[in-house]
């Protein structure tokens, strides 16, 4: 699904992602976990085509094809998902509005005409019932006036109806209380099939218990520094981050 | 990033003006200048009775004395007026029966303009009355109107056939000696809608006029005259376009609207003259003097204006609240692009008691254009209880447009409560790429987010012309992203 190789990346010159190596195939949840300002966002951004990144060395294969030369837009429409730390408020933009948008421009791309609004209202609504939402969710504005609970599951609300290849969940536990976490976790859950995978951006463990990773990657200082399996991350816990500084 | 969202915007910014096209058709002309013979002309050629006549001439007269105003936040060489020829009509033989005596020439030119003159048009309950140039080329469904006694015509016709009416409400809300535009429009002006809402009738279709400049070197000078009497009710909508043409064109119109007690009338525009080139030649210099009074208590005058096109626009449409509990509103989304420069806002004047206004507007400047917000909320000594909101946005797309605002208060009376709320935003690399990771293009989420800016407005706007200008904000703005 995706292949990443010797990834190297600058921000104004100074290099954040300093040779990274990852393997996520169909099927699988990955996990990747480190401290603050190690370069787990800008993996995320960069994977998702967001300018103001430089690539300096490396390649990402998606689905068989190198993707650095394709846009945000383009890398979207190929099936990645990004599932943003801090959505974005739309105003006066509806939610079905936006994703009505979204789904007609990736079929659009796809060379498919755009979604029947029946067929577009049905799924809205079977969506919504996965992930135990709340039935006024599709009327508000993107995001706007959203507590930070409602904004992560509007996320996962979009990765539900958008139906990626692969969704790169970035801190999407970030900010929640236990009952927001339990409903994010149960949709990621669900929503997993033998055909798609996930990334799981996080800071804290906490997640884990509930999105049970097939590999845990500690990122440390631009670099993969430590893979395994999810005992991986009850260990970090345990002997915190201070035990991969000085096992590095 | 800074460069490539210049370039974005560049792109986006770069469509074009799509009812560009210029019809063949016999032309009936002035000469060209202005002077007296020219009004006595004009007046001669729509066999005016005199009191008509001597309105054009007191007009005239007065203009002579003005000079242009200055005050508005806009730039552009002189306008020659003794360079425009001031009437211009589609030739015709004789007074139209039906629609098939019409020039097919004309029909044609509607028909690309997505106006349908047909008969047909009744079924989607709207009646239009199509100004080409000077003249009211066809209004249709007014055998249905006429029923419910409502008048809707041509302002030539009118003036032949309820002459008592336009001498009663002609200039009684704009006078011609106004301002420097409006004089001007009351000499020459050369046709326009006319409209009558009878006691009590609610107007059972939506009233529409289309306005088309068609000739070259002429200037187009109509007015519009909507009276809605106790307890009438009548939506009525205009939209505009022009040729592409190097040369500027000066459009100054007069609307002027009446209500009288319990009376509702909602005014909506979507203006879309040719806005001149990516550099700045030619378009529509647009100078219009737009006010309604609600004479009676309890009535409503709402307006609506979705500003997309015209090289410079000038316009206030306004509302002098008169009766007491009478409502102004004023609803606009301006878009500038290029080189436009829109000073456009409103006046809301209480006069009686318990008079309430609201004024939500909402600039969208790209490119190098310059768009200012001018306003007035004035509330006399009597006017108790008087109340405003005022609420004025400026989105910006890039970084070489700019927007402006000027809100003018001036209040009378401790007991009137007037708000103004401004917020000046930007379109965020954000919000940009969050619709770019969800699959959108650029362009489409411009248009996306600017139609979200501009909702509260756009929500106001009858059915129809909604989607229309929806359409029209997302092309207008083609890819500028900011």
């Amino acid at each position: 699904m995706l292949s990443i190789r010797n990834l190297k990346v600058s921000i104004k010159g100074k290099e954040i992602l300093k040779g990274i190596n990852l393997d996520v195939n169909a099927g699988e949840v990955h996990a990747i976990m480190g401290p603050n300002g190690t370069g787990k966002s800008t993996l995320a951004y960069v994977i998702a085509g967001r300018e103001g990144y430089e690539v300096t060395e490396g390649e990402i294969i998606f689905k068989g094809r190198n993707i650095l030369d394709l846009s945000a837009e383009e890398r979207a429409c190929e099936g990645l998902f990004l599932g943003f730390q801090y959505p974005v408020e739309i105003p006066g933009v509806s939610i079905t509005n936006f994703l009505r948008t979204a789904i007609n421009e990736q079929r659009k791309y796809k060379g498919l005409d755009p979604v029947p609004a029946v067929e577009f209202l049905a799924k809205m609504e079977e969506k919504k019932q996965l992930l135990e939402l709340q039935e006024k969710l599709a009327s508000r504005s993107v995001n706007e006036g959203f507590s930070g609970g409602e904004k992560k599951k509007n996320e996962i609300f979009q990765m539900a109806m958008l139906e990626p290849s692969l969704a790169i969940l970035d801190e999407t536990d970030s900010g929640l209380d236990i009952d927001a976490l339990r409903i994010v976790a149960t949709g990621v859950n669900k929503l997993r099939r033998p055909d798609n995978a996930t990334i799981v951006i996080t800071h804290y463990q906490r997640l884990l218990e509930y999105i049970i990773p097939d590999v845990v990657h500690v990122l440390f200082d631009g670099r993969i520094v430590k893979s395994g399996g999810k005992e991986l991350a009850l260990l970090l816990e345990e002997k915190g981050y201070e035990w991969i500084r000085s096992e590095s | 990033m800074e460069k490539n969202q210049n370039n974005i915007l560049e792109e986006v910014t770069n469509s074009d003006y799509k009812y560009g096209f210029h019809t063949n058709i016999e032309m009936d002309l002035a000469a060209v200048g202005l002077s007296e013979d020219t009004v006595r002309f004009i007046s001669a050629k729509k066999n005016e009775p005199d009191w008509m006549l001597e309105f054009r001439l007191t007009s005239y007269r007065h203009w002579l004395t003005l000079t242009e105003p200055k005050w508005a936040h806009i730039h552009h060489p002189a306008i020659k007026y003794q360079d425009i020829i001031y009437y211009a009509a589609p030739k015709r033989k004789k007074e139209l029966a039906s629609l098939d005596e019409v020039d097919p020439e004309l029909l044609d030119t509607f028909k690309k303009l997505g106006i349908s003159l047909d008969e047909q048009k009744k079924l989607s309950g709207v009646a239009v009355d199509a100004v080409i140039d000077s003249v009211s080329v066809k209004t249709t469904f007014t055998d249905t109107l006429s029923k419910y006694g409502v008048i809707f015509c041509s302002f030539s016709d009118a003036v032949q056939n309820h002459p008592d009416l336009v001498k009663q409400y002609m200039g009684s809300v704009v006078p011609s000696n106004d301002n420097f535009f409006a004089a001007l429009n009351s000499a020459v002006f050369s046709d326009g809608s006319f409209c009558y809402i009878p006691k009590g009738v609610r107007c059972p279709v939506e009233l529409s006029t289309y306005f088309r400049i068609n000739a070259a070197n002429t200037g187009q000078f109509e007015r519009t005259l909507i009276i809605a009497d106790e307890g009438a009710y009548v939506s009525y909508m205009e939209g505009c376009t022009a040729p592409m043409r190097d040369e500027n064109q000066l459009h100054a119109a007069i609307v002027e609207i009446v209500a009288m007690k319990d009376a509702e009338v909602k005014y909506s525009t979507v203006q879309n003259w040719y806005p001149g080139n990516k550099k700045g030649e030619g378009g529509i210099y647009n100078f219009v003097t737009k006010r309604g009074i609600c004479k009676g208590s309890h009535s409503k005058i709402s307006w609506t204006q979705v500003e997309t096109g015209s090289a410079i626009t000038w316009k206030y449409p306004s509302v002098v609240l008169m009766g007491d509990n009478s409502i102004g509103e004023f609803y606009s989304v301006a878009v500038t692009n290029n080189f436009q420069q829109a000073d456009t806002g409103s006046k809301m004047i209480h006069l009686g008691k318990n008079t309430k206004s609201t004024i939500i507007s909402k600039g969208i400047s790209a490119g190098q254009s310059n768009n200012s917000y001018r306003g007035l909320v004035k509330v006399i000594k009597r006017a108790e209880n008087a109340r405003n909101f005022s609420q004025c946005d400026s989105l910006l797309l890039g970084d070489k447009c700019g927007a402006h605002t000027f809100p003018y208060i001036k209040a009378e009376n401790h007991t009137s409560i007037i708000e103004h709320e401004a917020t000046t935003s930007k379109i965020s690399d954000d919000q940009l790429f969050y619709c770019k990771q969800r699959g959108i293009s650029s362009e489409s989420a411009i248009g996306l987010i600017v139609n979200g800016y501009a909702k509260e407005v756009l929500m106001h706007l009858p059915m129809e012309f909604a989607v229309e200008a929806q359409k029209l904000l997302a092309i207008s703005l083609e890819g500028s992203v900011g």
